[in-house]
């Protein structure tokens, strides 16, 4: 299916959302959408028959300051039905960037958006859990951003260990059975 | 020509010295692999090195039951609290190995999400340089803290600084 196809069948379900389609350079379709209708878009490109993309198979930013706007969120979806790859990308500016989440589409979703949000700091509207993924709880910054310092002359926190007690553990526990039940 | 021709099979000594001589003659380590580093120190305790030959082979899981800490790879920032408290939890008198430059000085990472060396959180008594070092080196780094722990003083551990 070329882009051409995929945008119709997207826009016979979103009349008003415009697609703009980008050339790259290894052929694979690849879509810019607007963050204002990016959920209705990727709930679309997975629940659509023709569609079916049923796998999120990443979901990253890249950091292009000082360029505006700074940020593209990438979405690779793979169709495993019809045999689709896909790239969608998301423009976001640098100021309060901003998505809703996708946990409700692809709960894979989870741990990726938490990575984005440790690393850059886009915010995930909406996020089940939105705690930092890889850097430690306390820590300030988003290291992947581009003006965010690479060698730090600090001294390590051996002190205190960001650690949940009996009762949060034991709730974080019941939480997950019952959202598994 | 052993000790049982004596008539009294006794022999006298220091007690200071027979403390130091069975502390390094069974150096525990705790498992503490952080990186590639312990791929080395792996290979160090199996056969072809066999690290037994120094009476430090027993890979202790626990830190309770441990003498030493092979601080074997990059650690970061993250992991930080969690090495201070596992060496908090070995019982005195313990040891730390510092294996390989990023253990040591932080490596080729120097950036934000790793300690550069580990000095920063437990005091360190032998470095071992290397990237990774060989097993032979880190043999060499246990030898060398069996010589010093032979000539320090039992009173040297009442009150060791943290």
């Amino acid at each position: 299916m070329d882009s051409t196809t995929l945008v119709a069948h997207l826009q016979e379900v979103l009349p008003g959302a415009q697609f703009e389609r980008v050339p790259s350079i290894d052929l694979q379709v690849t879509l810019m959408a607007s963050p204002d209708t990016l959920h209705d878009t990727l709930k679309a490109l997975r629940d659509r028959p023709e569609l079916r993309f049923t796998f999120l198979a990443e979901l990253t930013a890249v950091d292009f300051w000082p360029r505006a706007p700074r940020f593209e969120l990438v979405y690779i979806l793979v169709s495993l039905e019809h045999r689709l790859r896909l790239r969608l990308k998301v423009q976001l500016p640098s100021h309060d960037p901003h998505v809703p989440t996708c946990c409700d589409i692809w709960p894979a979703a989870n741990w990726l958006e938490r990575e984005v949000w440790d690393l850059f700091g886009i915010a995930f509207d909406g996020h089940p859990d939105p705690r930092r993924l890889l850097m430690p709880e306390d820590w300030e910054g988003f290291p992947l951003r581009k003006d965010s310092p690479v060698q730090i002359r600090m001294k390590p926190n051996a002190s205190s260990l960001t650690q949940v007690t009996a009762e949060e553990f034991k709730a974080n526990v019941m939480k997950d059975r019952l959202a598994r039940s | 020509m052993g000790i049982e021709e004596y008539e009294i099979p006794v022999i006298t000594t220091q007690l200071e010295k027979v403390v130091q001589w069975a502390r390094r003659s069974a150096i525990w380590p705790v498992t503490f692999g952080l990186a590639c580093c312990a791929i080395e120190m792996m290979a160090m305790s199996c056969g072809r090195y066999d690290i037994a030959r120094f009476g430090a082979e027993v890979f202790r899981g626990s830190p309770r039951q441990s003498d030493l800490m092979i601080v074997a790879g990059r650690l970061s920032r993250k992991m930080a609290p969690a090495l201070r408290r596992i060496y908090d939890q070995m019982p005195e008198p313990k040891w730390v190995i510092s294996m390989g430059a990023c253990a040591s000085i932080g490596g080729v990472f120097d950036n934000y999400a790793i300690v550069q060396g580990v000095d920063q959180v437990v005091p360190v008594d032998v470095y071992v340089p290397g990237c990774p070092p060989r097993p032979e080196a880190v043999i060499y780094g246990i030898v060398q803290l069996q010589r010093k722990i032979d000539q320090s003083k039992m009173a040297d551990y009442r009150k060791k600084p943290a």
